[in-house]
């Protein structure tokens, strides 16, 4: 475990290497802060303190750039990872009440993670998938046509599944 | 350069420099376009949009303070359609902010408050949800309420461009936008260096400095308290301001004679400190030149480049003065010798420093300032809180009839007057150290290359054939500057002076609120107060720190000479590394 942190955080000191020193360098902050979240699945402080000191940006502004963007996790994500598309296409045809559901299920907000670290939720703009929508999102998998019953069938299915491991 | 466009504002023609803004047009021409995000010394942000105007020709109102002119540019400030456009922008603005104007430390020198009455706005017509946070109260300084900010973003650019210190950033984006430090963690435990900056800037109550007014009105009405007050030099300079003077009006002998009003029973003067650390700095510093110590040596009196230095230049710990700065340097001896004198014991002493310096506040309670297991400093209250106490009490200040200082530490040269401008402290130890080196006085005392306000001044005096190097920088961004030149080229200079903040004390975070016609840190009412402090110096009759005869007496009675062993108990301290480390701003504007 602790080789693997080692090569990550080589990884990403690599990355900010290659770019830092580039015409408008503290323009690729965007780009350095998704290789972290890529690497470590969310932005810890530890992380921003790291890139503030690499690529010598102030850490209130990084601070600033990884709050504004709703793509980056300031927490570390579940085991699945929960995407609720509020696309036009999903929305219209029952989003809110899908995410309601989850809501109730997991009994967790956007950006948080369930007590048990099994589930964490976040928002999706369009999947691409608007042909079965509307859709829910769980790691790589897309579920489509869903229902506020249905969901909650799938997230037991997760349940399961890790159950028999 | 200086190519000429004819422009119309309000239908009036006006020959105008090409190369400026709308507003700075508008400006010479004697239209003031209602603003709020827009300063002068600051980046062009166009955040709040009041400044709007109409452009015959444009699609949609321009924000003036962004907009360049061009040839035959037809302008209006003030149709009734602009006139109603800016009142519902301000009234979406009032709509987000608390309705509690009564009760805000900034009731009457609000900008926003100034600005709602001018567009005409007497009524509250929207009615939104409103955002709602929790006031970081963690800071000895310096007080954060999000919930009166409107996001102009004066206090981001004035502590990334002037201060370079970032301790402030926006984050989260929309309705939920806060100015925040990093991580929102408490402010104590940012970068951020006390040095109040924001405050000046603000045009809101959404910093402020941290009140300490109730604690000490209930310590000056404790009968059994000995109550001591020092002034700093910019003080007085200032003071004025806050009873509706105009800038530059020496109010010494008023501040003096108010303050014993208020309950103190001594009142001494931060400027009789001052001379005695003039007297240590000039001869620390010749002793690192004489026994080739540590050059450039850097001032430690100015207690935000004290944090700033910790956390952003820790390298450069041992170039850094041992000196206190002039407050401490004064709380210790009135813990020590003036307790003895007075036969009370120092635990019975209130020690107060009104100063013009938030981060004063910070500086009283740093661990390595301690007297003999005591706070040398007990309360800081900076110029803005003793104009309200002064008020407060009813006191009629501006009529008040001067008094003096109290002895023996109320006697000052010129020297200690001058250390509230940028460049003064330099001036004043070279007085002295050029004296103590050659033997002989020096005759030009008034070293104009030092004087003035541009960012970083140099200058150089020769002493017995020695040339000595000096640099001076006023504001944290300039210092940083500097301070990457002496990296580099560790022999240019060999003595350096700091003061954190822009104009130097003169312009500390704690001095009185632009008034209503005027912008926070205009330049005029630097100069103004800067010159009250110089004119106090060309009028006195001692000019030099060592020429003092309360410090002569203080030394011969007490300390012995400058750097003997009870200087360094007493007057002198040390500095450490110090988290979180600092990272300098790249968008530092050179002044």
């Amino acid at each position: 475990m602790e080789v693997v942190e080692k090569d990550k955080k080589q990884e990403l000191k690599e990355f900010i290497d290659s770019v830092k020193n580039k015409e408008h360098g503290d323009s690729y902050l965007i780009a350095v802060l998704h290789k972290a979240q890529g690497l470590y699945g969310y932005l810890s402080r530890e992380v921003m303190d790291t890139i503030a000191q690499e690529m010598q940006i102030p850490t209130a502004h990084i601070w600033g750039v990884a709050t504004f963007y709703h793509y980056f996790n300031l927490t570390p994500p579940g085991k699945h990872v929960v995407s609720v598309c509020l696309g036009t296409a999903c929305y219209v045809k029952g989003a809110p009440q899908i995410l309601e559901a989850i809501r109730n299920e997991l009994k967790i907000d956007f950006g948080q993670i369930t007590e048990d670290k099994m589930f964490s939720l976040q928002i999706a703009r369009c999947l691409g998938a608007c042909g079965v929508a509307p859709v829910v999102m769980i790691d790589d998998k897309i579920h489509g046509e869903m229902t506020p019953q249905k969901v909650v069938d799938v997230i037991n299915q997760y349940r399961k599944a890790e159950k028999k491991q | 350069m200086d190519e000429k466009v004819t422009i119309t504002i309000n239908g009036k023609p006006y020959r105008v420099d090409l190369d400026q803004t709308i507003m700075e047009a508008a400006d010479s021409c004697g239209y003031h376009i209602p603003r709020l995000c827009y300063h002068p010394k600051l980046s062009i942000e166009g955040a709040c949009r009041v400044c709007i105007v109409e452009v015959e020709g444009m699609k949609n109102y321009i924000a003036s303070c962004a907009y360049p002119l061009f040839d035959g540019m037809k302008i209006h400030t003030n149709t009734k359609e602009i006139r109603q456009a800016r009142r519902d922008i301000v009234e979406l603005l009032l709509d987000n902010h608390p309705e509690d104007c009564h009760v805000c430390e900034r009731d009457g020198n609000c900008e926003l408050q100034r600005l709602a009455y001018a567009m005409g706005i007497r009524h509250r017509h929207f009615a939104g949800e409103r955002k709602h946070y929790h006031k970081d109260l963690s800071s000895t300084s310096v007080i954060r309420d999000p919930d009166k900010c409107i996001l102009c973003g004066r206090c981001v650019r004035m502590c990334t461009e002037i201060q370079g210190v970032n301790a402030l950033g926006q984050a989260n984006r929309g309705f939920n936008t806060v100015v925040m430090p990093a991580y929102d963690m408490p402010f104590a435990e940012s970068v951020c260096t006390t040095c109040g900056q924001c405050i000046n800037v603000c045009p809101t109550a959404s910093f402020v400095e941290k009140n300490h007014t109730q604690e000490l009105f209930a310590k000056l009405n404790d009968d059994s308290l000995v109550k001591v007050a020092q002034i700093a030099p910019s003080v007085r300079a200032a003071i004025g301001e806050g009873f509706g003077l105009p800038p530059g009006k020496n109010m010494e002998g008023q501040t003096v004679a108010a303050l014993r009003k208020l309950g103190f029973n001594y009142v001494f003067d931060t400027q009789f400190s001052a001379d005695l650390t003039i007297l240590e700095e000039a001869s620390e510093f010749l002793e690192r030149v004489q026994e080739k110590g540590k050059l450039p040596m850097i001032t430690s009196c100015s207690s935000a480049w004290m944090k700033y230095m910790e956390q952003f230049y820790p390298d450069l710990i041992e170039n850094i003065s041992t000196c206190k700065s002039p407050m401490s340097m004064g709380s210790a001896i009135i813990k020590t010798h003036f307790a003895e004198q007075i036969k009370v014991d120092p635990k019975n002493i209130v020690s107060v420093a009104i100063m013009c310096c938030t981060a004063k506040k910070y500086e009283a309670r740093r661990p390595e300032l301690m007297v003999n297991g005591m706070q040398a400093t007990d309360i800081v209250a900076v110029t803005r809180e003793i104009v309200w106490m002064i008020k407060s009490a009813g006191i009629d200040f501006l009529n008040i009839k001067p008094e003096e200082f109290d002895s023996p530490m109320g006697m000052s040269s010129g020297a200690g007057t001058i250390f509230g401008v940028t460049g003064g402290v330099m001036e004043a130890a070279l007085r002295t150290a050029y004296e103590l080196y050659t033997g002989e006085t020096l005759v030009d005392i008034e070293l104009s290359s030092i004087r003035g306000f541009d960012g970083i001044k140099v200058g150089s005096i020769t002493m017995d054939g020695k040339e000595i190097r000096v640099a001076v920088a006023n504001g944290l961004g300039n210092a940083h500057n500097l301070l990457e030149i002496v990296r580099k080229d560790p022999e240019r200079y060999h003595f350096i002076e700091i003061m954190g903040c822009p104009g130097g004390c003169i312009g500390g975070g704690g001095q009185p609120y632009a008034a209503a016609n005027s912008i926070p840190l205009d330049t005029g009412c630097l100069k103004a107060r800067a010159e009250a402090l110089y004119s106090n110096d060309r009028k006195k009759t001692i000019r030099r720190s060592h020429d003092n005869p309360e410090i002569q007496r203080l030394y011969k009675e007490f300390l012995g000479r400058p750097l003997s062993k009870k200087s360094h108990e007493l007057l002198h301290t040390h500095y450490k590394p110090h988290e979180p480390r600092g990272i300098a701003s790249r968008k530092i504007r050179a002044i």
